[in-house]
């Protein structure tokens, strides 16, 4: 695939784009590592990344789906490297996401974030895709390179994880099937020793 | 390269993002159907998404954003 030199109005075009997905690349990636901190810096990353590959952008399609590409890249890497290990973030604001009108207990912040960083990176990003971004399976496919049946898949576990935790109130301690979960589980474990997990305000 | 493959795939498949909104709400219009409850906390995660969306960018991005031009 070779395109042709951008001219200086599709460099504008391309800049005023990949300016207006930034939002959402910080929401993505917040979702994925958990520290703000660390999440700005990948989403910078992703700029520059884009920013230099930006002759390999189809004008008209999607540049969020296509930023996306490449922010789940580079976490990836950076994962696989040791620099993010789903750190929870010990300095977020506790606040109520969701209150039931009903017998329900609400829903915190902190405790929607430590049980989404307990999920595989995979499942934790296809439902982020799907469930938070309002992509649609094909599309979240698309953008994490696999099939669609694979996402669905992945959507669901996070799901069905994601209900036993908030709802049922089961953090599980079993699930050490990757090293991302191990290291949230422990921070976890800290945090309910410290007297603040959700054992502790039942 | 990788991203080039993927992003020449998707060109095909992708929809444009002002129409990933509207497949997204026929999406939760089936959904809602009186055998799938929504669990209580998927519209807390939807709210934690949309929260940092909606946070003012920190300047650090709009000095990125100066710098680019400056990198051909």
């Amino acid at each position: 695939m070779s395109h042709p030199e951008r001219t200086v109005s599709e460099k504008a075009d391309f800049k005023k784009e990949l300016t207006e997905v930034i939002p959402h690349l910080r929401a993505f990636a917040r979702g994925l590592c958990g520290r703000p901190d660390m999440a700005d810096d990948l989403v910078q990353e992703t700029m520059l990344k884009a920013w230099a590959a930006q002759d390999r952008f189809e004008p008209g399609t999607s540049m969020r789906a296509w930023t996306f590409v490449i922010l789940r890249n580079a976490y990836l890497t950076d994962m696989r490297r040791n620099r993010f290990r789903g750190e929870y973030d010990e300095g977020v604001a506790e606040r109520i996401l969701t209150a039931p009108a009903g017998q329900e207990e609400p829903l915190h912040l902190s405790d929607m974030h430590r049980a989404l960083l307990t999920l595989p990176a995979e499942r934790r990003e296809a439902l982020l895709l799907v469930g938070a971004g309002g992509f649609s399976y094909e599309e979240a496919a698309e953008i994490c390179g696999c099939a669609i049946g694979t996402i669905k898949s992945r959507v669901g576990r996070a799901r069905a994880a994601l209900t036993s935790m908030l709802e049922d109130g089961d953090i599980p301690r079993r699930s050490l099937d990757d090293e991302l979960a191990h290291g949230a589980i422990l921070k976890e474990l800290d945090v309910v020793v410290a007297g603040n997990g959700v054992a502790a305000k039942s | 390269m990788e991203i080039a493959k993927l992003a020449g795939g998707m060109a095909n498949t992708m929809k444009r993002d002002d129409e990933v909104g509207k497949a997204s709400e026929e999406r939760q219009a089936q959904k809602r159907g009186p055998a799938a409850r929504k669990p209580g906390w998927a519209s807390g995660l939807q709210q934690l998404y949309d929260s940092v969306i909606e946070e003012p960018l920190p300047d650090s991005f709009k000095d990125l954003l100066a710098r680019l031009d400056d990198q051909d």
